[in-house]
């Protein structure tokens, strides 16, 4: 006879189908990030050719964006077709906006696309044109005084915006971020975060490596025992003897590590754990000191002098710092790597590493409700939630301090402010792409002083160079001329001087920049076009999701030599 | 150089309208900064080069999908592509449940009209070198390392220097959530595949005997419910990852497991995300790294440009972009004892006093080795095979036998796995 069923534990979880459907990326970034994504309205306006853009929202609606629009007044000519996806040969003649949104909304059901075909520099005089939407992208070609409105509009609202360029093999792109735009769930390497505290250890940590140990240097102890101590436990009992022979002192300097580890080879040669133990020794016994940044975020003027406006990370940010100078040390974070041992040890450890993390959350929590108080804020303004959160991961927050997108200003020379120095330090450096970002700009400077006699997008009458049948040369000379000035101001700017031969090997490599922009004539090649759209769209979903460290906060992209560089501008 | 090392121009000439391709056009019509007039002749060339190649496409899923997409609106005609899945996750919700490969072509040929896209619903070891042959380059966008091994050996094995013809550039591109990297190899000239296997090492197997006696985590009673639980209790059952039932069923085992070890966190996606090996993945970087592929693709077959893969130059880009966006642009270094390109044996060492089945368990897990049905031999005497039942069941004995019992140090001995068409040649240090 059967025994009788074995009745099983409450199912909880199964996911529906919309979960399984995006159970890819539900890994990466969870429900609060997927939550997000869904409830943002992204707009694109769209200029040029306007393949980047379009890709860009391709890589939005399959992870299910909430919705999108497409602000475009152009007219599928042939051209688009044989560059862009979201276009067919039925869509010749009509408006691409519409046609793209349309084959857009074809790949993912859940996603509402709209279409804007009214012409660009009439719809940004109306007053709510931009209201809708809390993600802007902006292509170019675009004249710089529509650009400088929208930009307006977006410091007006802190509206995360990018605005990017994409022609012949490169492409570029620059995110305009509120001016400060903090991160807790950056989602560090798991292998770089483990912060155990082995030279701190807390009376119940001590007190249970102390019994592991129990027997150990007497050889009383069970082989089977000996080969299941955690090596955790390990290194704190040899730590304590290393201390008795070095006056109370750990060890710090690469070569006491190096002999502290020798001491814990020689308690076993062979056995599992003592490897483990051995491996862990230059990575575990460091001190837990924050890094920079983090020390940065906690002494920020927006962290110390709250006000009724403080948004709730920087409550928690206070409270840490408060906790910081009491303890010299940030929360403990609580996690475990796996180690070998017998399960009830291992979780008997992981129960002590969660209550210490635990105390120390509460701890800061009560903090913040004292901080609550005192600012007026309602009780709860913070949610627990999201101060466990912090405390996590308080050795991995960042904050971007965000900056405006650099506008070209017709007949104005290009200022580079408080970057100046670390910019023009950029030009003798052989890995950078700031030629890249010059020749761009140089590129929008001639866009912004050219105009061809018809309309097209972005602009009244913008002229792209190298766009016409013969103007290749003529426009590489002048759009080169106006890149090598931009240099010479900026060296100026920074108040330095570059001598030759890196001088003139500077003005070669923009010139040369120059010219392979030119060479595309304004076109784009669809494989930077998709390549730069899968970047951007990355970079909107770091945004949106407030998870991840997105750029700060230009990318330029070299398609030539297939590499990538990030500037701060 | 450039036009020494590219696929073998075709030499023909732009037809018919070329008014859709006029953004591509007018820069193949242009000279590029950093092209010279010897490696590219603007205009009909490389429009024709483009034109007239044929290209192989293998996997049709995320990747694939973007890459098809990238070559027909890069002006491509003929291309094929190789897979031999059903599709999951792709471009339209109602294309569900159908082959990959020939939903993929369709969707892109109704799109791209006058491209031809001809799928292959299988495996690419269905195919001969005669197939291969027809190809002026090969692309790979999959997510299985065997496969990638298998091309890349039968490409290498294809090079016959009398003829140009038979080289086949291979550019390979592979994604992992915000991470990914693509390479273009050079058959014979460059780093290959199997030069660059250590950069993929596997992840370490959890030993049997944690999952028996003392689980910790929450994947270690998954795995035992995976592992050890299905065999005692469902043998007869094949279990399919796809089928709710058995991760279900899985997920109940697993989850009585760790209460009895008071282990918190078995959820059903994590027992999914064991069970299935579920790597996280985005548009964008499938995005990002199929389009970094056709873009060196574009360039080989224009010669517009400057490209990965050229000997002596960068040919391989790593991309992460969870912090920031970083690239990592440089050459891989051929290795001479890469057992498909290189000719000396590679050293291995080996403790004299393990046993050969040490031994043989650890070259599933070696990042160089990666076999799991090996057979090993030395010149003289077999040391043990995995397959067929027959053999395995004589040489099993010697498993236990120690390794200076069965090899001399610095003796060459043979490895060969059935999934690959390559022999490795191992040399044994005691260690
Ligand atoms: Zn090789």
């Amino acid at each position: 006879m059967a025994a009788p069923a074995e009745v099983p534990p409450p199912l909880q979880g199964i996911p529906t189908a919309k979960e399984k459907k995006y159970d890819r990326q539900l890994r990466l970034w969870g429900i609060n990030g997927q939550v997000a994504l869904e409830s943002t309205h992204i707009v694109l306006i769209n200029n040029g050719p306007g393949v980047t853009g379009v890709e860009t929202l391709k890589n939005l609606v399959l992870p299910n964006v909430g919705e999108f629009t497409i602000i475009d007044s152009a007219i599928v000519s042939e051209a688009d077709l044989g560059v862009n996806f979201f276009l067919e040969d039925a869509s010749l003649g009509k408006f691409r906006a519409v046609e793209a949104a349309r084959l857009l909304e074809e790949l993912n059901p859940g996603v509402k696309g709209h279409a804007v075909t009214e012409l660009l520099e009439t719809l940004i005089t109306q007053e709510k044109a931009l209201a809708d939407y809390n993600l802007i992208i902006v292509a170019a070609p675009i004249d710089p005084a529509i650009l400088a409105k929208i930009q307006a509009h977006s410091q007006q609202y802190r509206i995360p915006t990018f605005y990017l360029h994409s022609v012949g093999f490169f492409s570029s792109f620059s995110v305009y971020l509120p001016p400060t735009f903090p991160i807790v769930e950056t989602h560090p390497d798991p292998t770089s975060t483990t912060d155990l505290r082995l030279l701190k250890p807390w009376p119940a940590l001590s007190a249970f490596a102390k019994e592991k140990l129990k027997g150990l240097e007497e050889g009383t102890m069970a082989a089977h025992d000996k080969a299941h101590i955690p090596w955790l436990c390990l290194l704190l009992h040899y730590l304590e003897k290393w201390k008795q022979a070095h006056d109370g002192n750990v060890p710090e300097a690469f070569k006491e590590k190096t002999a502290f580890r020798d001491t814990v080879r020689a308690g076993d040669y062979n056995e599992e754990n003592f490897d483990e133990a051995c491996a862990a020794v230059l990575k575990s016994l460091n001190p837990p000191t924050p890094p920079s940044d983090v020390r940065d975020i906690l002494s920020a003027p927006e962290t110390q002098n709250l006000d009724k406006s403080s948004a709730p990370f920087w409550l928690i940010a206070n409270a840490i710092s408060k906790f910081y100078q009491e303890h010299g040390q940030l929360p403990l974070p609580g996690a475990v790597p796996d180690m070998k041992a017998v399960s009830a040890d291992y979780i008997i450890l992981q129960n002590i590493y969660k209550t210490k993390a635990r105390q120390d959350s509460a701890e800061v929590l009560a903090t913040v409700r004292e901080l609550e108080k005192q600012l007026g804020r309602p009780q709860n303004f913070v949610q627990d939630a999201e101060v466990e959160n912090f405390c996590k991961g308080a050795a991995h927050i960042h904050l971007v301090r965000g900056r405006s997108i650099q506008i070209v200003e017709a007949g104005k020379a290009i200022q580079f402010g408080d970057r100046a120095k670390a910019i023009a330090k950029e030009l003798t450096n052989d890995e950078s792409l700031i030629g890249l970002h010059i020749a761009f700009l140089a590129w929008d400077e001639f866009v912004a002083t050219h105009h061809t006699s018809s309309q097209v997008a972005g602009g009244q009458g913008l002229k792209v160079p190298g766009s016409g049948t013969d103007d290749f040369e003529a426009d590489a000379e002048k759009m080169t001329g106006i890149a090598h000035k931009i240099v010479d101001n900026l060296i100026k700017e920074a108040e330095t001087f570059v001598e030759d031969p890196e001088y003139s090997q500077i003005k070669e490599k923009i010139a040369k920049f120059c010219t392979e922009i030119l060479r595309a004539g304004g076109g784009e090649l669809h494989n930077i076009a998709s390549l730069t759209g899968g970047l951007l769209a990355q970079e909107v979903i770091k945004v949106i999701t407030r998870q991840y460290v997105p750029i700060d906060n230009t990318c330029l992209f070299d398609g030539v030599a297939s590499r990538t560089r990030v500037l701060r501008i | 150089m450039a036009a020494e090392v590219a696929a073998q121009p075709v030499n023909g000439t732009a037809t018919g309208s070329r008014a859709r391709w006029k953004h591509m056009d007018t820069l193949l019509s242009r000279p590029g900064a950093y092209t010279d007039e010897d490696d590219f002749a603007p205009g009909s060339v490389p429009i024709g080069n483009i034109e007239q190649s044929r290209i192989l496409v293998i996997g049709a899923g995320g990747l694939g999908c973007e890459i098809l997409k990238n070559l027909a609106l890069s002006g491509f005609k003929h291309i094929d592509v190789i897979d031999m899945d059903t599709i999951d996750f792709l471009f339209r919700e109602k294309d569900v449940g159908k082959a990959k490969a020939s939903v993929a072509a369709e969707f892109v040929m109704k799109r791209c009209p006058g491209c031809v896209i001809t799928p292959y619903a299988g495996k690419i070891q269905d195919k001969d070198e005669d197939y291969y042959m027809q190809f002026n380059l090969v692309i790979c966008g999959l997510d299985s390392i065997e496969a990638r091994r298998w091309i890349n050996a039968t490409l290498v094995g294809m090079v016959d220097m009398e003829n140009p013809d038979s080289l086949k550039p291979l550019i390979d591109g592979g994604t992992e959530g915000f991470k990914g990297q693509s390479r273009v190899i050079f058959p014979t000239m460059t780093s290959c595949i199997e030069c660059q296997l250590d950069m993929h090492a596997p992840r370490a197997a959890v030993p049997l005997c944690t999952l028996a006696t003392i689980p910790r985590q929450p994947q270690h009673c998954i795995e035992w419910a995976h592992i050890i639980k299905w065999e005692e209790e469902r043998k007869d059952l094949v279990l399919d990852t796809d089928d709710p039932e058995h991760i279900t069923w899985l997920y109940q085992k697993a989850l009585g497991r760790a209460k009895e070890f008071k282990i918190e966190g078995v959820t059903y996606s994590m027992t999914q995300g064991v069970v299935k090996n579920i790597i996280p993945a985005i548009a964008s970087t499938n995005a990002i790294v199929a389009a970094s592929c056709c873009n060196e693709a574009f360039k080989i077959v224009t010669s517009a440009a400057s490209f990965l893969g050229t000997p002596g130059e960068n040919n391989y880009m790593l991309y992460t972009g969870d912090a920031s966006i970083y690239t990592y642009t440089f050459e891989h270094q051929k290795k001479d004892d890469c057992p498909v390109c290189g000719n000396l044996p590679k050293d291995l060492f080996v403790n004299p006093e393990s046993t050969l089945g040490e031994l043989v368990e650890g070259l599933a897990e070696r990042p160089e080795a990666q076999l799991k049905k090996p057979n090993l031999r030395t010149e003289e005497k077999t040391l043990y095979y995995s397959s067929p039942a027959s053999l395995e069941e004589s040489t099993r004995p010697n498993l236990k036998r120690k390794i200076s019992e069965m090899l001399a140090d610095g003796e060459e001995f043979a490895v060969s796995d059935p999934a690959f068409e390559i022999n490795f040649r191992f040399i044994a240090r005691y260690a």
